[in-house]
């Protein structure tokens, strides 16, 4: 038992816990702070994977933006809970029996056709070194630079399209006054 | 050591996780963050085999799926706001309309 | 273009502008032209036929410097099918350059004057929009020309080939919708059909000219032609010229497919000269000339042709006596020349042939060109006269309206017969007229003299029958020329109209004088004089060497003579004592029948109404009455399939069959359809949640599935 493998394993054990807490909460605002430690926890997987980048814009973009905004929301909605009748009472179990069968796929997957051997490089291996993020946004201006202009693009879409969405109708405002 | 393989199995476990909480819940936030915990699995294992092969392409794929995340977040909840002014609630089990 | 290029090459990177030079022209006027004036428009198209002009000197000026090596040009891929490969590849050498040169020289002078001659044409018709489209149509002939010309394979060559023919089309149809007096009637427009179908027949000709070579010969580009014909069979040769003469007799308007030539006629003055004498109908006399080594191949077809152009040149000229109409005694008397040019190219005399087209181009160009001039002065003189009167009896519009129509009727501005004295109205043009003639009628020293003796020198050497016909036909030449002169410029007017005729505005006659200068000196291009030979020394790196013939006296004499002699007799029957008003033509009554049937062109056009037109167009009837309609309507429609129909509709699909069967399993299959989707729609329940739940269940059994397998 390694020292790398007991934080591993404790990492892990948070990180379900959290999913599990996230999925099974009764009150939105719980779900979303557990997904922040959720999120959180994966990032510090990212950084003992040798990605940093990737762990640094989990953190800010996800744990801090996107969450955020999802805390928004849940509070201008006022919707923390929901009380109302199940209309789809097969729905939990037939679930549940997927995501077992689903498990149990995924265990044999991993456990009879997996790579044995495969070991996690060392966070100081060689693209592990601060050049990783000068290689990184090398790719991303080089090869990726297509994908990374189309995705500029994207989010601009996005953008217009929630401005959009969530503008108020003149017609609307009229007729409320 | 830690194998890449416990990435894997962890990165399943939150994917699985992720997709029944969509499915159980009702709350249609819940059922986001729910897609973005399965958006964080596949991320997960994406940068996992980035370091196994050594290789910076899954890392840049991870790079893409957080843009495009955020993206469909800002769109989602926007509609989400939009569909609670129209109906007063978001129980997603009362937006049905569009059926045979 | 590197320097180095243009050292070894010359300027052949311009080949394609040959082509696109007037395209561009003719793009130019139909996109923007209606924005320009008519001087602009024709200016456009001046220059477009000008720049092709330049570049075919810069052509020749490259061939000259590689000593007359082939050159060819690239442009695009066109066919590659199996072991056919076929390019748009201009080829340039000597034969071709001299034909761009002539083509684009011509043209060239020729449009600047069609832009005086155009002016007036269309307000004497009252079409002054139609200005431009003319200009867009010589461009297009110019274009077809310069790809006839320049084409490095028969295919290439056909398509230019095509497009001259279709431009003839047009251009002979230009005033469709009238007849050349300005009436309405599709007489124009039917001129431009018997053309168009005339050429068709010798197009198909030249089409199985093109399969023979194409199964027999593997090839249509030039040389690889002409090399697989020397280990070809005999016959297959034979079969290719001859159905290649046929084509040639289409184009160049040779016996026994002349017929539209006179007709075409109807065009604007301007497309006579330069498609109806100077360049499209030479068309012919080159492909002959192009295909000179499969024609050297078989003497027995090199006959033929020789004996059909010499039989056309004599026939050609023995009608053109008999003609009123200015333009139609020019039209045969081309047809004639052609007779002379392909005879020569028959003979195998390429270099003669060529040297005749070449000076033939430019005194007919002449004497077309001068002839619109004198059309037009009698438009004038016409239109002069009109006013006169107009103004002196101030009645009745309506009755003024009357009398303007019914002189409409009678007075045609093309009728020798009403012309007469125009040497004092229309000096200029008179002494135009005179050079073109004489060149025509080969007086010593013009270009006509040194090019028709040539052919007739390498005549008398081969082929004495040959050498009299043209003899003969060179004789009529300078009788209905001499009598066109006296009728036209001599004695008195014999109308008023030609009393009041005024002189051309200098547009148009300064291209005449260029071409009267080149109708005079043009003979210098090939004296038969050693070391004098320009002409066929330049050829010759295309046709292989050939020692130019001297001048031989004997043979000059003759002809001198006869055409002379041809002058003095038509000055004694016109000169002596001029045409009166309606007098009929003096040689009518020495000649009798004979000179009824030159004046109807010897019936030819009424022998192939009886013994093809009729017989074609009574079995076309037989096919529509009675095959058609008779039979195939009425009997196999209606009675046969519409009968059975009827019969076995009433008795197998009667109203019960058709309630219980048919009906039955169509609406059967509405249900279950109706039932069947009435179940499947619960399917879709509006529920998000349980979408998702069977894109897992999708998930789960697809990986389920290769998991196993």
């Amino acid at each position: 038992m390694t020292i790398d493998l007991l934080l591993f394993l404790t990492l892990a054990l948070v990180a379900v816990a959290t999913a599990l807490g996230m999925v099974t909460s009764k009150n939105t605002v719980y779900s979303a702070l557990f997904l922040v430690l959720n999120f959180a926890t994966v990032a510090v997987f990212y950084i003992l994977l040798g990605a940093p980048f990737i762990a640094m814009s989990q953190i800010t973009v996800y744990a801090g933006a996107i969450m955020v905004l999802f805390l928004f929301v849940i509070m201008l909605l006022g919707t923390e809970r929901l009380n109302s009748a199940n209309i789809l009472p097969w729905q939990r179990p037939l679930a549940i029996i997927l995501a077992v069968i689903l498990t149990v796929e995924a265990g044999y997957l991993l456990i009879f056709k997996s790579n044995p051997t495969a070991m996690v490089n060392a966070p100081d291996a060689s693209i592990n070194t601060i050049g990783s993020l000068q290689s990184l946004g090398m790719a991303l201006f080089t090869d990726y630079l297509l994908p990374f202009e189309a995705t500029s693009i994207l989010l601009l879409v996005a953008m217009v399209g929630a401005i959009i969405l969530s503008k108020q109708d003149k017609n609307e405002k009229g007729g409320a006054k | 050591m830690v194998k890449v393989d416990y990435y894997i199995i962890l990165s399943a476990i939150l994917f699985i996780t992720g997709a029944l909480g969509v499915l159980v819940r009702r709350n249609p936030l819940i059922i986001f963050m729910s897609v973005e915990l399965m958006l964080n699995a596949a991320n997960l294992a994406f940068v996992a085999f980035a370091n196994m092969h050594n290789n910076l392409d899954g890392q840049i794929f991870v790079f893409f799926v957080m843009t495009v995340a955020a993206a469909e977040v800002a769109v989602g909840l926007a509609l989400i706001v939009q569909i609670f002014k129209a109906k007063h609630s978001i129980n997603v089990d009362d937006i049905n309309s569009l059926k045979g | 273009m590197h320097l180095t290029e243009v050292v070894n090459n010359g300027f052949l990177f311009l080949a394609p502008w040959l082509v696109f030079a007037p395209l561009v022209g003719l793009l130019i006027n139909s996109i923007f032209g209606h924005k320009f004036s008519e001087r602009g428009v024709g200016a456009v198209a001046s220059l477009a036929s000008g720049a092709a002009f330049v570049v075919s000197i810069l052509l020749a000026y490259s061939v000259s410097i590689n000593h007359g090596e082939v050159l060819r040009w690239k442009l695009a891929e066109w066919m590659h099918i199996g072991n056919l490969s076929l390019d748009w590849t201009f080829r340039v050498d000597s034969l071709s350059a001299t034909m761009m040169l002539v083509v684009s020289g011509v043209g060239t002078l020729i449009h600047i004057y069609a832009i005086g001659y155009m002016h007036e044409d269309v307000r004497f018709k009252h079409e002054e929009n139609r200005f431009r489209r003319f200009f867009i149509f010589l461009n297009l002939f110019i274009a077809s020309m310069m790809i006839l010309v320049s084409g490095d394979s028969y295919m290439m060559l056909f398509v230019g080939w095509e497009g001259v023919g279709l431009c003839s089309f047009l251009l002979i149809g230009f005033w469709f919708e009238m007849d050349t007096l300005a009436r309405p009637s599709w007489a124009n427009s039917d001129a431009a059909k018997k053309a168009f179908i005339t050429n068709r027949v010798g197009d198909f000709g030249f089409l199985i000219a093109g399969f023979l070579m194409f199964w027999h010969l593997g090839s249509f580009q030039f040389d690889a032609v002409f090399e697989n014909a020397t280990h070809a069979e005999p016959w297959v040769i034979v079969l290719i010229t001859l159905f290649m003469l046929i084509g040639v007799a289409g184009k160049s308007a040779q016996i026994p497919l002349y017929i539209w030539l006179p007709d075409a006629m109807a065009g604007p003055t301007p497309v006579s000269a330069l498609i109806h004498a100077a360049t499209m109908v030479t068309a012919g006399v080159y492909l002959v000339t192009r295909s000179a080594p499969l024609y050297s191949l078989v003497p027995q077809a090199q006959y033929i042709v020789a004996m059909t152009g010499a039989a056309t040149a004599l026939f050609a000229a023995t009608i053109a006596v008999g003609q009123y109409d200015i333009k139609k005694v020019l039209a045969y008397s081309t047809i004639s020349q052609l007779g002379f040019m392909v005879a020569a190219v028959g003979m195998g005399a390429y270099v003669a042939g060529m040297f005749h087209l070449i000076t033939h181009a430019f005194f007919k160009a002449l004497l077309f060109l001068s002839a619109g001039s004198v059309i037009l002065g009698l438009e004038r003189g016409h239109h002069h006269a009109e006013h006169a009167r107009h103004a002196e009896e101030p009645k009745g519009k309506h009755k003024k309206a009357e009398h303007h129509d019914e002189h409409h009727e009678v007075f045609d501005p093309g009728d020798m017969r009403n012309m007469g004295g125009l040497r004092k109205t229309m000096p200029v043009t008179f002494w135009l007229y005179m050079i073109g003639t004489l060149a025509l009628a080969g007086i010593f020293p013009f270009a006509g003299f040194w090019s028709k003796d040539e052919i007739l020198l390498d005549a008398s050497l081969h082929f004495t029958s040959i050498y009299w016909q043209l003899t003969i036909a060179a004789f009529f030449t300078a009788f209905y020329m001499g009598r066109q002169i006296w009728m036209v410029f001599f004695g008195e007017a014999r109308h008023e109209a030609a009393a009041h005729a005024e002189e051309s505005p200098k547009v148009m006659t300064l291209p005449l004088v260029a071409l009267a200068v080149l109708s005079v000196a043009g003979g210098a291009l090939n004296l038969p004089f050693e070391g004098y030979h320009n002409l066929g020394h330049w050829l010759g790196y295309t046709l292989g060497e050939v020692e130019g013939l001297p001048l031989n006296l004997q043979v000059a004499g003759i002809s001198t003579a006869l055409a002379l002699s041809a002058i003095f007799i038509s000055w004694l029957i016109y000169g002596r004592k001029p045409l009166k008003i309606g007098q009929p033509d003096p040689l009518k009554k020495p000649l009798g029948f004979i000179f009824t049937g030159m004046e109807n062109k010897w019936f030819v056009d009424e022998g192939y109404f009886a013994l093809i037109i009729s017989p074609f167009k009574k079995l076309s009837q037989f096919l529509a009455d009675v095959i058609d309609w008779k039979f195939w309507h009425d009997f196999v429609h209606d009675t046969i399939i519409f009968g059975t129909y009827n019969w076995v509709s009433s008795i197998a699909l009667n109203d019960y069959a058709d309630q219980k069967g048919i009906d039955a399993f169509a609406n059967g299959l509405g249900t279950w359809t109706q039932n069947f989707s009435t179940a499947m729609r619960k399917i879709q329940n509006g529920f998000v949640r349980s979408y998702a739940l069977s894109v897992l269940f999708g998930v789960v059994f697809i990986l389920g599935y290769l998991l196993l397998k």
